[in-house]
């Protein structure tokens, strides 16, 4: 097999050819770390590249192999990590200024369950500072390029990890999605993006922006790759206390007889048409095999945006308070004044958008304000996850585009911070009601990837995961 | 922040807060907030403690820890004078 064939293989893929011997787990990761080599001057998808450490864990698995040691799927298989999850020993800026130079002390829960598996990590990649973007044009050091164009974004927040995986610069990867950051960049990027539920992977390790929204999951070519994978990082983990300990069900879903739920107010002005059409053909794939569409509503949709972007700024405002030039990252601040530490490392560590969200959720926390903002936005959220409990009382799960068009050029809407926002009108919902959604590659439009949209009830990843097989 | 940014902050973030507006068209009075959206699944409700016991973390990752301080002194953590 050519070098650059092994970029192309999938999770389950690499993991065969390694039990049968036919390459070694060494060669993969070089072929990678070539790849890398190539392709990532035009793209940017990397913060960071372990290729020491990467090719000295694939030769620790190639030995297991070798004493005939049963290995885990993952084992030997590379993958990148998003900046936001801790690596212990590696640098975790989360692409800002503030933490350039912070290194991890300890592995993210997830993290720790990759390594345990035999997992090679490549490096650390790119997003928007913070994963505050859509784009990862808000990334303090370079922007990451889309791979299918790069002239377009790769989407956001894990920018980075999504065209890491669609370039063939790792196996696969892991993003965190708090409005869509998982789904939308691999929307755009042409690859498979999960978010799990609220609570079934473990936090811990993962620097928190908006905590009741945030979730870490896959990002990967293939469903039945982000399958594994989140069947290795779900989990109860007692450092997160909203993480749950559910059973891993709904193993033997059949499509056949399910019933597929269609949202109306999805499917309204600002969808691009190229993009509707593909949709429109899934969503006809889906009933040729045999389930059953209905068309539902979700009446709270309009809504979503307006509260997401208050819960996430206020949630932000508030998690990020712990950067104050003391306790770690960077630290600015002349002569014997405490209040300038914090003023000047603040001023100086973060970038336009975290302060414009700083600002927001501040604003919305502040005292006379937390009734009309604040609370108001989590009442809404009660009556959006409420539209969500009606609808999965009908269906077994709900099909929508991932983003309303196909990636849009780099620049196009950085100055506009308000249309950047509404990029994300298809994915917030389901964070805000904490249910979990994948997204998966449905076509081309104008030579662009459109991603589609499966929205499943809480803990029924494998249902949804089992529809997106079919794509 | 510059005179400019300020400029810049201000127009986005009223044009921002005008867009949350919309929500002051519905009636929320008798609807429970939602803070934690998957609070029906854990064991435990409400807040979660953990147990009132020694947690013995290895001395390696304090010591980490305060590798990471920009200021320190002796193991601890050097913070400028609160009081004049």
């Amino acid at each position: 097999m050519n070098n650059m064939d092994f970029c192309k293989l999938s999770i389950a893929e690499i993991h065969k050819g390694l039990i049968k011997k036919d390459f070694s787990s060494e060669d993969v990761t070089k072929s990678f770390l070539d790849s890398i080599k190539n392709k990532d001057k035009d793209i940017n998808a990397y913060l960071e590249v372990t290729e020491d450490l990467a090719v000295s864990e694939a030769k620790k698995i190639d030995k297991e192999i070798f004493e005939g040691k049963k290995i885990s799927e993952l084992a030997g298989v590379p993958v990148a990590i998003k900046d936001a999850i801790l690596v212990r020993g590696l640098k975790n800026t989360c692409a800002s200024k503030i933490l350039e130079n912070y290194i991890a002390p300890y592995d993210a829960t997830c993290v720790k369950k990759l390594k345990e598996n035999g997992a090679v990590i490549l490096g650390k990649t790119n997003l928007d500072e913070f994963a505050m973007g859509a784009s990862t044009e808000n990334s303090a050091f370079f922007p990451t390029k889309n791979p299918r164009d790069l002239k377009r974004v790769p989407g956001g927040s894990s920018g980075g990890s999504a065209s890491a995986v669609a370039a063939n610069m790792c196996a696969y990867s892991l993003g965190s999605d708090t409005g869509g950051s998982i789904r939308q960049p691999a929307s755009f990027c042409g690859v498979v993006g999960l978010k799990p539920t609220y609570g079934a992977v473990s936090r811990c390790g993962l620097v928190a922006f908006a905590s009741s929204l945030d979730q870490i999951g896959p990002i990967t070519k293939t469903a039945e790759d982000a399958q594994i994978v989140f069947n290795v990082i779900a989990g109860r983990d007692k450092m997160d206390s909203t993480s749950v300990d559910f059973k891993i069900k709904n193993t033997g879903f059949k499509i056949k007889n399910s019933k597929i739920g269609i949202p109306k107010e999805y499917f309204i002005g600002g969808l691009d048409k190229k993009v509707e059409k593909i949709i429109k053909n899934a969503i006809k794939k889906i009933e040729g095999m045999g389930a059953e569409i209905e068309e539902i509503s979700l009446p709270f949709t309009k809504y979503a945006v307006p509260v997401y972007y208050l819960v996430c700024t206020s949630e932000a405002s508030a998690n990020l308070a712990r950067y104050d030039g003391i306790k770690y990252g960077l630290s600015k601040g002349e002569g014997n004044n405490l209040l300038d530490v914090y003023l000047q490392s603040r001023g100086k560590g973060f970038g336009q958008e975290v302060k414009r969200r700083i600002m927001l959720g501040t604003y919305a926390l502040s005292s006379g304000y937390y009734d009309a903002y604040y609370l108001k936005a989590q009442k809404v959220r009660t009556l959006i996850r409420g539209d969500f409990e009606k609808a999965f009382k009908k269906v077994d799960a709900i099909f929508c585009p991932t983003s309303p068009h196909t990636a849009f050029k780099i620049g196009e809407k950085v100055s506009d911070p308000l249309s950047m926002y509404l990029e994300d009108i298809y994915t917030v919902s389901v964070n805000l009601a904490g249910l979990c959604a994948i997204s998966v590659p449905a076509g081309l439009a104008d030579g662009l990837p459109v991603g589609l949209q499966i929205i499943g009830n809480y803990f029924e990843e494998n249902k949804i995961l089992e529809i997106a097989k079919v794509f | 922040m510059t005179e400019k940014e300020e400029e810049k902050f201000q127009k986005d973030l009223s044009s921002i807060l005008d867009y949350f507006k919309i929500l002051e068209e519905l009636d929320t009075k008798n609807i429970q907030p939602t803070f934690h959206p998957t609070e029906n699944f854990l064991a435990e409700k409400g807040n979660v403690f953990r147990k009132d016991e020694e947690k013995l973390e290895p001395e390696e990752l304090a010591k980490k820890l305060v590798e990471a301080v920009p200021e320190k002194s002796n193991g601890f953590v050097k913070v400028k004078a609160i009081f004049e």
